[in-house]
């Protein structure tokens, strides 16, 4: 099981995502956004950062990168994809998600461990946990205002396709606190806060148990492990 | 070089976090007769050879396409730059 992680120009969590798709089981594929080559990987992971200084808009000169192109098309054809923070935000540039990420209300940057509710268990990310499930992962960004068209956001909700929701404290102004979406096929999930922060005891957030050791996050890779190896 | 300009504002209905600090920021200034600020974008695009409809047919189609989202964003004018700041004819 492979799972690619491109790296863009100025992506920055390109090498944690690596390291949590280790840690869940799979062997982490290093892709680069100048090519046109997905390496036979068996799911994709865009990670978060500021590809191109968030210039133009966020993740919108990334979305037109040359792998774009294989991306897009692996995503139309069922290969999941996960895009995570600014990742989320060059899947809704390239259509592949509905909706876009707007400034956040309050005009800051914001850091924090973040309470989500998991709305969606269907999806290829999202499958290992309980619906409902409350999990703490955590959250930075400074453009993660989720807006759609008032028609979009109740077609997104009527039909399940929000997978996480800001649960507490809802920290970028997101319409209906959505924190993540899902396409109709469930496999392209993008979302806000960070699963691949939160993999391993030690470095994750703090729990009732003891301080960092949260690992809720891990869940989103050993989800789209499970998906594929049943698959194949 | 002949220069189109395009222009891009954040819809109307959507919140502007960034007009609003510069608004606050007038504010603090005792501006107060100016109440709020909307902060957009404009792109400059010189242009190799003549412009005709053709050009600016295709300039629209990046416009609408490339330069603006049109989830969070509206292209609000494009136009030819008839004598550029700092050229000499």
């Amino acid at each position: 099981m492979r799972v690619g992680v491109v790296t863009f120009p100025g992506s920055l969590d390109d090498r944690d995502a690596q390291r949590a798709i280790r840690l869940a089981g799979a062997d982490p594929v290093a892709l680069w956004h100048g090519e046109h080559d997905l390496h036979g990987v068996d799911a994709l992971v865009l990670p978060g950062g500021f590809s191109y200084g968030d210039y133009l808009r966020a993740g919108a000169i990334a979305s037109l990168s040359p792998i774009m192109a294989e991306v897009i098309d692996a995503a139309n054809k069922g290969m999941p994809v996960l895009g995570i923070c600014n990742g989320f935000q060059m899947l809704t540039e390239a259509h592949l998600l509905e909706g876009g990420l707007i400034r956040n209300d309050h005009g800051s940057f914001i850091c924090r461990d973040q309470q989500l509710r998991v709305e969606n268990t269907a999806t290829d990310w999202t499958s290992g946990f309980a619906a409902g499930q409350e999990i703490t992962i955590p959250l930075k960004n400074g453009e993660g205002g989720f807006i759609a068209s008032a028609d979009t956001l109740e077609r997104l909700e009527g039909e399940g396709h929000v997978v996480v929701r800001y649960l507490g404290l809802n920290p970028n102004g997101s319409l209906n606190d959505i924190a993540g979406i899902t396409n109709a096929r469930g496999n392209v999930v993008g979302l806000m806060p960070h699963p691949e922060h939160a993999v391993e005891p030690g470095f994750g957030p703090d729990t009732a148990d003891a301080m960092r050791s949260g690992v809720d996050g891990l869940t989103f890779f050993t989800s789209v492990i499970q998906r594929v190896l049943a698959a194949a | 070089m002949p220069t189109i300009v395009v222009e891009v504002m954040p819809k109307a209905e959507l919140l502007d976090p960034q007009g609003k600090a510069v608004a606050g920021a007038l504010g603090r200034l005792g501006k107060s007769r100016f109440t709020g600020v909307r902060l957009g974008k404009r792109f400059e695009i010189t242009v190799a050879g003549h412009i005709d409809d053709a050009v600016l047919a295709e300039i629209q189609e990046l416009a609408d396409t490339v330069l603006s989202n049109s989830v969070i964003e509206d292209v609000v004018g494009i136009h030819v730059l008839e004598a550029p700041a700092g050229e000499t004819h």
